[in-house]
């Protein structure tokens, strides 16, 4: 049994200028010690995805129908304490701004201390500390005695989002969602970042979520991915077949777009245009529009296609 | 229904009790206003006041009650709401122009324009408002001009700290600095670039401060050292009337203080729903 | 370098300092840019790379006016421009215009787009109202704005059709010189392409001279005829984006190189756990900056600071032992 099912998930706000379907009927699965990476343009719904994931959806915004089944209870179903619960505890979360996911007044060893003895009561304080030191070495923050009476200003971007990676690793979860780990990161930072939750996943036998808009950072963490286009998945599968052999014109375009170092290519490959707004799609394929393959068939939105083991929603693919 | 087209509007009535903050308001405006439209008598015109009529009980014909010279008590507090609503917002308008600017200016410059405003802004903030109002208007003596000046030296730093805090973050944000960059004078870059992004908590500021003013002038015209006899304001009217209230004749002191509380209490309402709707992080 | 590249900018050993406290008291010198020297040569474009906190935002923001250099010297048509304020430089600063990071704060919001586009002009020209709309007209086209986003307001805009406002705000006056500091890098990937491409077709078009400062070697590639590669405020390789991408020689290069993620490279080993983080501009050492994150470093590297030298035909690297790992 997967540990995650994703069920047909809707979300949506309920806003003055109308329902926005930020997440609209999405399914996806992630087995023990699997990573997924969700992709798509900003506005596309992943975070959202990630925030049902968590029951992180407040006001205007409401689960309207779907599953979200974790180890075989489904929390869509569980009120607001349970879920205190499971959050950060069995299911954790890393945000993209390392810079405001940490309290500026509290020093990080307390802040690392306090979310242990707030799951574990039964820890004792010098247990806590201990443990806070380990996990901080073990995420490879140099001189981590030291760092434990640091405050969050005094440390570097990527050094602030290896401290919130340690925070959400505390607890030893089954099930981490990062939401654009990276993207407030340099190039450099960013590898050692990626490669840092690539290894805690195996080693921890942990599950990731992984949330981004480069399918080049995805490609080179995941074993599932599914690409997110205006609030609906629009194709899911295997990372090998994702990235190298790509069905979905969208898929196509964004691996196309990405700068290459070893070609001599001056102008890159671009999608034209942009992501329609969720107030206003248009009817049938949300993507017609961007898509040099639409014609008359894409008025009507797509069917699934399972093809050789993966998930697709295209008129065009056969 | 679309009552309203504009957004900020329907979004304001969507929350009740701010609606009926807002038209409590607007009706005592228009008392204030027109008086002369809605009241029995002028109440200070001498020869439209009779002796014979002096601390009547609430009745048919006064339906307040009158004071000791025979004055109607709803038409003393229409004019007096005048007097006060007056008091308040010329008070309140000056102290934001004066500091606006100066909180502007000290935060985009800095240095040491920014120690010596920012100084004087704290020194007068560790006094108390009603301390440093009643010297000045003990220095100066009493008159509707004098009291809008004293209530506007007390309040301008209010305005000054809150603008000068918000430019601070702004005169740092790009498009600050590409008008910088373009050659535009500091003057252009402060009061057309900067100053339109920080007026919402300005706003806010001077729908609460409103009320603060009004209750300041109705305080110092209770201690006799407020508006002249001749213009009596909600707090004049209350103070006069405190004087015969242990007499039996409660109506003249109670009636005007409970309308001087309905005014703060709907101003309060409106600077409330005001605050929640331009509170960008309050707002989804 | 060949004949015909006219010097268009030169940057002759700018330092800045910043002073910074350190504690409640104590003050101490922060070293944005160590004697940082280029030129940039019409109608071509310089690339500056390095990660944050090397200066290259610092040195665009002298450049364009908004710092003031503590020392040396930015000689821009005859003039030294490096300690004028944009407004003291007059009628010069209309020819130097950036495209900020950000298009999220870098438009006010307060304003329309046309009010945005037109304000340049009417700074620094006489043009009258019809000719200024016909210019922005025109040059919407070039961007790709349509014309009846002129009456809105920014925030109606997503990240990339902001991105190409800004972008029409720094053409509006036909500059001579464009900085652009890392004008992709907030952007979504796919989004990236279609402004990198932008960038390149307006390149073409205007016979445009840029300064394109970025943290992504990756986009350098589309973009440049220079590079030069920055760290802790000074230039440790500067060649021509031919020599450099067929041959980075400075360790540090290499370690840029090797970071960027590629669909069909796999994620490096523990090696790139090692990588280690640029060091506080405060206090810096009497060595080599980089040493404490090289892997080649030995105990010479912590002794002298090196110097710039040239390893090949207009190829510097500041780095004695190259060629010997």
């Amino acid at each position: 049994m997967a540990l995650l099912e994703v069920n047909n998930l809707h979300t949506h706000f309920f806003t003055r200028n109308g329902i926005i379907k930020a997440v609209d009927g999405i399914s996806f699965s992630i087995e023990k010690g699997e990573i997924l990476g969700i992709v798509g343009e900003s506005g596309a719904g992943k975070s959202i995805t990630g925030f049902s994931m968590l029951g992180l959806i407040d006001q205007p915004g409401k689960i309207v129908s779907g599953e979200i089944i974790f180890n075989g209870v489904d929390l869509v179903k569980k009120s607001e304490k349970e879920l205190q619960k499971i959050r950060g505890n069995e299911i954790a979360m890393i945000f993209q701004d390392p810079q405001t996911s940490l309290n500026p007044v509290i020093s990080i060893g307390d802040q690392l201390m306090e979310a242990i003895l707030y799951h574990n009561k039964k820890a004792s304080k010098k247990d806590a500390y201990n443990a806070s030191v380990d996990i901080l070495k073990l995420v490879g923050l140099p001189a981590a005695e030291k760092r434990m009476k640091s405050y969050p200003h005094q440390l570097s971007g990527g050094m602030k989002q290896r401290v919130v990676i340690a925070m959400a690793l505390l607890n030893n979860p089954k099930l981490l969602v990062a939401d654009e780990p990276t993207t407030a990161l340099d190039v450099t930072i960013q590898a050692q970042i990626l490669y840092l939750m690539k290894k805690l996943s195996k080693d921890f036998d942990s599950s990731l979520i992984l949330i981004t808009h480069d399918i080049a950072v995805v490609s080179q963490l995941c074993d599932k991915i599914a690409v997110m286009y205006a609030g609906r998945i629009v194709e899911y599968g295997k990372k090998e077949d994702i990235i190298f052999n790509p069905k979905h014109p969208y898929t196509k375009g964004l691996i196309e777009c990405l700068p290459k170092l070893n070609d001599d290519k001056e102008r890159l490959y671009q999608i034209p245009g942009i992501m329609p707004s969720l107030l206003s799609l248009p009817e049938g394929c949300y993507f017609k529009d961007r898509c040099e393959f639409a014609d008359k068939e894409c008025d009507v939105y797509p069917d699934q296609q399972d093809i050789e083991g993966r998930r697709i929603f295209c008129h065009k693919v056969k | 229904m679309k009552l309203f087209k504009n957004k900020i509007l329907i979004e304001y009535f969507e929350d009740k009790l701010a609606a009926a903050g807002l038209i409590v308001f607007l009706i005592l405006a228009i008392f204030a206003i027109a008086p002369s439209l809605f009241s029995y008598q002028n109440p200070y015109d001498l020869m439209q006041l009779y002796l014979e009529n002096s601390f009547q009980a609430p009745n048919a014909n006064f339906w307040l009650g009158t004071d000791e010279q025979g004055r109607d008590i709803f038409s003393a507090i229409m004019y007096g709401l005048r007097v006060s609503l007056y008091v308040g917002f010329a008070s309140t308008i000056l102290s934001v122009i004066i500091g606006f600017t100066l909180g502007l200016i000290s935060g985009y410059y800095g240095g040491w324009i920014d120690t010596i405003i920012m100084r004087i802004a704290d020194i007068q903030l560790s006094f108390p408002a009603i301390l440093i109002a009643l010297i000045i208007m003990a220095l100066w003596g009493a008159g509707v001009g004098k009291i809008i000046i004293a209530i506007t030296i007390v309040n301008w730093v209010y305005y000054a700290r809150t603008a000068r805090g918000v430019v601070l973050s702004e005169k740092e944000k790009d498009y600050a600095q590409s008008a910088k960059a373009l050659g535009m004078s500091n003057f252009s870059i402060i009061f057309k670039e900067i100053m339109p992004n920080t007026t919402a908590p300005i706003i806010v500021i001077a729908t609460v401060r409103i009320a603060v003013a009004i209750i300041l002038e109705a305080t110092l015209s209770f201690l006799g050292l407020g508006v002249p006899i001749t213009e009596p304001s909600l707090g004049s009217l209350i103070s006069n009337g405190y004087q015969v209230l242990f007499s039996g004749y409660w109506w003249t002191s109670v009636f005007p203080g409970i309308v001087l509380m309905i005014l703060i209490i709907s101003i309060n309402l409106i600077g409330d729903r005001t605050r929640d709707i331009m509170n960008p992080r309050l707002k989804r | 370098m060949s004949q015909s590249e006219v010097k268009l900018l030169e940057v002759k050993n700018v330092e800045k300092i910043f002073s910074v406290k350190v504690g409640t008291f104590e003050k101490k010198d922060l070293h944005a840019l160590n004697k940082v020297s280029f030129d940039i040569f019409k109608g071509k474009t310089l690339s500056l790379v390095g990660e944050s906190g090397c200066g290259k935002t610092t040195i665009g923001k002298v450049i364009l006016g908004l710092y003031k250099a503590t020392n040396g010297s930015v000689m821009f048509q005859d003039k030294d421009i490096a300690q004028l304020s944009p407004i003291k430089r007059g009628s010069i600063q209309s020819d130097v215009q950036m495209i900020f990071q950000d298009p999220y704060s870098s438009l006010n919001p307060r304003k329309k787009i046309k009010i945005i586009l037109e304000q340049p002009l009417k700074i620094h020209t006489k043009m009258n109202k019809k000719e200024r709309l016909e210019t922005i007209l025109s040059l919407c086209d070039d961007v790709g704005i349509d014309h009846t986003y002129l009456e809105r307001y920014p925030h109606q805009f997503s990240g990339g059709q902001r991105q190409r406002i800004a972008i029409a705000r720094a053409m509006v006056l036909k500059p001579k010189l464009i900085l652009a500091d890392e004008p992709i890098s907030a952007l979504d990937v796919s989004i990236q392409a279609q402004i990198l491409n932008l960038m390149m077709d307006l390149r073409e078009k205007y016979k445009m001279t840029m300064l394109f400062i970025t943290h992504d070697i990756s986009v350098v590639k589309h973009l440049s005829d220079y590079v030069a590669v920055m760290y802790l405020g000074e230039i440790v390789e500067y060649a021509s984006k031919k020599d450099l991408f067929k041959s980075p020689q400075h360790p540090y290069t290499k370690m840029l190189f090797s970071t960027v993620p590629d669909i069909h490279t796999p994620l490096m080993t523990d090696s790139v756990l090692k990588t280690g983080e640029i060091q506080s501009p405060i206090d810096l050492p009497t060595g080599c900056f980089f040493a404490n994150r090289c892997p080649y470093k030995d105990s010479s590297c912590d002794d002298k600071h090196p110097d710039l030298i040239s390893i090949g035909d207009n190829h510097l690297a500041r780095c004695p032992k190259i060629g010997q790992f």
